[in-house]
Order: structure tokens, then sequence, then C-alpha cells
């Protein structure tokens, strides 16, 4: 047993190499991408030769978890929220094939949106797929998760979610490890048939799926993770789940007056909550995220007990949890010291100083100007900070991908020339079938794949395309013509320019690649290289 | 023991590395530890902060309720000030004077001073200047990790532990340049109280 100081996202992939996993795949996202980093720094993977994939997208990266669990072993695929939607076709499929190794899904949530498009709560696709959810409240039971899940997913033959918040994945706390885990044998499963689903057999899985949901709700019941905490006074019980549960007990010193029940398993565990329903009051619902737990007891009459929550304005209906925000719902006082000095200004994200989207945007706003505003599509990374002064460059971020096909169909409906701004990491995750849409319609749009041959927004991990770029575009059937390369720094700023205009000005399909490796990368690079030396 | 710390600056600044450092010298020490870090799209040059909390008891929450820190440590001024409504009564402030200026609309040094000079527990240092007349430049948050020192509930050899803990694989300079950046940030505080 070692004792470890670890971010939560770190104890999982720690908890996950220490029970037995063969295979970690992902795609970088915000708060679940040190999950993958640290598998890969780790020691033991590189010692027992376990893959640590960074995969080209998250539906991908499933796909390939569940493929490993189809061969018997345990298997892990991590992203954020946003991503297990691009990942959800294999997710809820994956629940129907079952597993034969174990199968844990790691997906992270951030409430208050610290850098996110939406705060989106995962355990509604846990409830979706009916497989059991876990949710850590803390790094020691992020660890104890990743390593008891596999088991819990096997026992049940069904996928496991495990779901965090920003909060834990970027929190650092004690950890202590266990013994480390043989990894399975591999193994095909017994019925060659279980991940084939045609509806006749899909219809059998499901029936199976769903004879085992009584089972699945009883494992809550009996959970180490969920707890029944008595205490005297019963005008109120407080149902805390997940993080909730440390600014609940972060309020009275550990102490609270009321039952409380610290949920950290889920469906629900019917016999603790019928239990708090008898023995109080009133019921206080805290859980960061959706008010799912607060909807499931409310009902549609909402007849019976009081119950409190983010419903009903006891708490904010949106944004993360904090120990203030759970004693304002407690009634306790709050005593905030001073307020912040009017002196202070916002100090919001901005590109680096140096880096290639700068001058990709310069380029693009000077050739844009005749044309007037409103006609650039952009997406997901670093560059979409061209939305904010000095550049006020772009006009959308909407999800992966969808810079080229809203400019597809803004074309269509005559906004020409329309422009899309994606990076190189986002177009191979989902820009490359968009592409195809508009190669086939030979749309007037024009792409700029900003290439700076790294996925930066989440700190530099790899990109799939590695520099070919132009190669890919033109196997995909762009018109060769129409591929312009160009280096997007201040003194080609000209002849930058220059290009973007010109393919404005044609009207069909173009591709413009600036490329230049991202500053942070690039600095990384040459730091490694002078240690290396 | 317990002591609640909000570490703030501009990503890319090196507050992390502050709360390493005093991570490393409590788990020495034994003590509990929670430290809530951010990541992703705010460390672009964005404002970003820390909480870190260390205390001989278990630790429930990864944030610092307002008005419970017992220290902000900055490593610029303006962000010191923004965290005003989490620090308790009574509660310092150590910050750096420099300001990094990488906003159209950033006041004035002297308005951000004044108001730092009215709080009424602070130390405020020119950590770089500090940093490069007795180490390297490149170690001014190291001279703010001294400075907050004496508030920390931990010693200045334990911290030094944290340094070595923390710095040991990059050799034997580099540590040594860190430690004497600690003990300058340490000395002028002392000076201080």
């Amino acid at each position: 047993m070692r004792k470890l100081l670890l971010l939560g996202d770190e104890a999982i992939a720690q908890g996950a190499i220490d029970g037995g996993i063969s295979g970690f795949y992902a795609y970088p996202g915000t708060p679940s991408t040190e999950i993958m980093e640290y598998a890969q720094h780790s020691k033991e993977t590189k010692e027992k030769g376990i893959p640590c994939i960074w995969s080209t997208n998250e539906k991908t990266a499933m796909e390939s978890a569940i493929g490993m669990s189809y061969a018997g072993k345990r298997a892990m695929a991590q992203m954020k929220h946003v991503g297990l939607n691009v990942a959800a076709d294999a997710f809820i499929n994956a629940s129907i094939t079952g597993v034969n190794g174990g199968l844990i899904v790691v997906g992270a949530d951030d409430p208050s949106m610290h850098s996110s498009q939406n705060e989106q709560d995962s355990r509604f696709f846990g409830n979706f797929a009916m497989i059991p959810v876990l949710e850590p409240s803390n790094q020691q039971e992020a660890y104890d998760m990743a390593y008891k899940g596999f088991e819990i997913s096997e026992k049940f033959n069904v996928p496991v979610l495990l779901r965090i918040t920003t909060r834990l994945a970027h929190s650092r706390a004690g950890v202590e490890t266990y013994e480390q885990k043989q990894q399975n044998e591999m193994s095909l499963p017994k019925d060659p048939r279980q991940f084939v689903l045609l509806p006749a057999i899909a219809r059998k899985n499901y029936k199976k799926l769903l004879n085992m949901q009584a089972s699945i709700i009883e494992a809550s019941n009996e959970s180490v993770y969920n707890k029944y905490i008595d205490a005297s006074d019963k005008t109120l019980g407080v149902i805390a789940c997940g993080i909730a549960y440390n600014y609940l007990m972060e309020n009275y010193a550990g102490n609270c007056p009321f039952p409380v029940i610290k949920i950290s398993q889920y469906p629900l565990p019917e016999k603790h909550i019928k239990r708090m329903r008898q023995e109080c009051k009133s019921i206080l619902v805290l859980e960061d995220g959706y008010p799912l737990v607060e909807q499931e007891l409310r009902g549609f009459f909402n007849e019976g007990i009081t119950i409190k929550g983010r419903l009903d304005g006891t708490l904010p209906r949106d944004g993360e949890l904090n120990p203030n925000i759970v004693a304002q719902a407690l009634g306790l006082p709050i005593c905030e010291g001073e307020s912040i000095p009017e002196v202070v200004k916002m100090r919001p994200p901005s590109l680096c100083m140096g880096c290639g989207h700068r001058d990709m945007y310069n380029a693009l706003n000077e050739a844009l100007a005749p044309y007037g505003q409103g006609r650039v599509f952009s997406d997901i990374g670093c560059y979409t900070l061209g939305a904010l002064p000095p550049f006020n460059a772009i006009n959308s971020c909407v999800d992966m991908g969808a810079s080229i096909t809203m400019a597809i169909g803004a074309s269509d409906a005559g906004l020409v020339p329309a422009v899309a701004v994606i990076g190189d990491s986002t177009f191979t995750h989902s820009g490359m079938t968009g592409l195809i849409d508009a190669i086939n319609k030979n749309s007037p749009i024009v792409v700029i794949i900003s290439d700076n041959f790294t996925t930066g927004m989440t700190g530099g991990q790899d990109s799939a395309s590695h520099g070919r770029m132009a190669e890919i575009c033109k196997g995909l059937g762009v018109n060769p013509d129409h591929i312009k390369l160009m280096n997007p720094l201040k003194k080609y700023h000209e002849e930058n320019t220059e290009i973007i205009k010109k393919e404005l000005a044609y009207n069909g399909l173009s591709v413009i690649i600036p490329q230049r490796e991202c500053i942070q990368t690039a600095a990384r690079n040459k730091r490694a290289a002078l240690k290396s030396n | 023991m317990k002591t609640d710390i909000i570490l703030a600056g501009v990503g890319g600044q090196g507050i992390l590395t502050i709360a390493a450092a005093i991570g490393m010298a409590a788990v020495n020490k034994g003590l509990y530890l929670k430290q809530a870090e951010v990541h992703g799209m705010s460390q672009r040059g964005g404002d970003v902060q820390s909480n870190l909390r260390i205390s001989d008891k278990p630790i429930y929450s990864d944030l610092v309720a307002k008005g419970c820190a017992d220290i902000i440590i900055s490593v610029e001024p303006m962000e010191a000030l923004r965290y005003l409504p989490y620090l308790k009564k009574g509660g310092y402030v150590i910050t750096n004077i420099v300001p990094y200026n990488n906003i159209p609309d950033y006041p004035e040094t002297e308005l951000i001073l004044d108001r730092i000079n009215k709080l009424p527990f602070k130390i405020a240092l020119d950590a770089d200047q500090i940093a490069k007349e007795t180490a390297t430049a490149r170690a001014s948050n190291i001279v703010i990790l001294g400075a907050a020192t004496p508030f920390l509930g931990l010693s200045l050899e334990e911290l030094e532990g944290g340094i070595k803990s923390l710095f040991g694989s990059k050799g034997e300079d580099v540590v040594e340049s860190n430690i004497k950046a600690l003990r300058a940030g340490y000395d002028f505080a002392k000076s201080k109280i």
C-alpha cells in the first residue's frame, strides 16, 4: 500500500491501473484530460505495455474500449461530458451488448462551464443506458471506484459510468492504493453472438438488461459508497450526492444535526430513500449538476413530503455548488470578507502572444472586411478565443466539427462566401465528414484549418493528422488547386491576406491551411530536447 | 492546525509551483491536504486561483468558503484584490507588487498599490527584484512563498524540505537557488511583521 498525492483524475487512472486495466482510450477534454496524461506517464503502464491511446474522437475511443472488453480484458474510455454526446451511440449500445472484460466509462462534467459550452449532467446518460453510475465524493473514492468498477461491470455484464465533476477532477488529495490486480487473460465472449445487435439478438439482450435492473438497485442499497447517517433532528433529511457531501459536512464540521444519505452509487438506493421519507419531515437534495435526484423524488405530481433543492429555489438552478451556496440553503450564516474593489478588472483568457491563430485571424479579418461581418463559423479549441477582442473574428462555436457544416448550411441560405475556422485536432475529430459534404456539393465556402500540430487548449496532446493535413484534404477529394498552405507569421501578413482574399472570391470549396507549431508545445519540446542532451 | 489558503495569479505565472511546494511540505509532515486547481481554458492568460487547505484533521471541502481563508498569496497585485471576499477578518494578504499587464484596461499601478496599502494585514513586496538580486528572476514565485511562510503553520525548515522534494530531480543548483529565494522572501516578511 502506498500513499500518493493525486488529482481526482490521476486517482482514477491509478485505480484503473491497480484494478487490472489493459487499455485506456480517450480524447482530450477538460476536465477529463489528466486521466490519460497520468496513465501515459505512469511507469506501470509502460512496463506492462498497457495501451494509453489518444483516439481521434470520443466515439472511436469508446469503441476501442468496447473492443477490448469483447476480447475479455478490462478497459476504460474517458471523456468530458459533451464528449459523451459524441460517443453516445456506442455507449448506449454497449449496455445492450453487455461486456466481456470490465468496462468503465468516465464522464467528466463541468458545472459552471469553466471550460465548456454547457453543463449537462452525465448521470442522465447512465440512467438512459440503465447501468450503474458511480460518483465519487473524494479522491480516495475516485481511486476505489476505478479499482473496483471493473468487477461491478463484469458482475452485472454492463459498462459502468464513473461520473466526476471539474472540482474533484482538478483537486489534489492524499490517496491510499491497494494491491495490484492481475490483468484478465484474453478470452472471447461465451456467446459468440453477444455483441451482434441484430434486432432478434438485441431484443434478447435488452430483456436481460431489464431483468438485471432489480439486482443493480440492490447493489446500490448495499453499496459501501452509499451511507445512511442518522441524527436526532428529523425536521430535515439531506440527500448529498458526490462532492456535495463534502460541502454539507464542511458546514457542520463533520457533525450534521440532520439525517444524511451520502450517495455515490446510482440508481438511487431505494432502501435509504424510503427510510428518510418515513423518518424525516422534509428532504433537501444537494447535487452538483442537474436536479436529477430531486426530479426523481418529486415525480410528476409532487405530492406529500416537501422536497427542497434546485427546482424550488432553495439552491440556484445552475452552476456548481460550493460551501457557501450549501450554507445558504441550510440557513447558516455566511461571513463574507471585503467585496472586490472596483479597481479590479476582468481578466478573461486570451490567445498566447506569438500564437499562430493570432496571425491567422489578423489576415482573415482584413481579407473579409469588404464582405462585412457575420460569416465566420468556428469550432472548439484555443481559436474560439478569436470571439473576444481585439479579434471579434468569429460568429459561432457550437460543437466539435460544426464550423464546416454550419458554413455549408449558411451558404445554402445565400451567405456567400461563408468561412469555417477549425483546428487540426478538431478537424480530424469531427471535421472530415463535414468536409466531404462540402466536397460533394462544391459548397462556396472557405475552410481554414488552423494547424498547430497539437490539441492546444487541453495542454498539447497528440493531434491525429501529424502534419499530413494537405494530404488528408487531397485524399478526401478537395480540388488541389484550392488547397493553400500558409505560414501564419506577422512577416507574411500581406501574402497570407492575399491568399484568403483570392479564395474568398472563388465560387467553390477552398481549404486554407495555416501551419505553425503551437508556441506552448514548441517551448515544451525545446525544453525536453535540452534536457535529453 | 488548519490553514486555508487562496493562491492567485495569471495563467502561466507559477502559482501551482507554490501550491506544490506547500503541498510537499504538508505531506512530508503527515498533514491532510486538499488543493483545487484551475486547468483548461482559463489557463490561457486569464486569472487563475488555487484553493489550498492543510490541516491535521481530515478535510471535507475542496473549496475554501468565503470569509474563511487565512491568507491570500498572490504573484500579481490586482489578482490579490480579486479574492478579498474569501479572506477572513484578520487574514493576511501576501502579494507581489509587480503588475502583469495583459489586458487593455489594466488600471494604473498606483491605484492598485494604494488599495493594497489600505489592507490592514499585508506583506507587499517586489518579488521580481528580490528574486533577481538573490537567486534568479524565474524564482519570484518562490520569493512570494517565502514571504508567506510565517503565516502557513509550517516552519521555514519544513518549506525548505518541500522545495527539496519538489526541485530535487532538477539538480543541486536549482534547489539551492530556490532556497535562497525562499529565505529572501521570508526575511522580508519577518522584517515587516
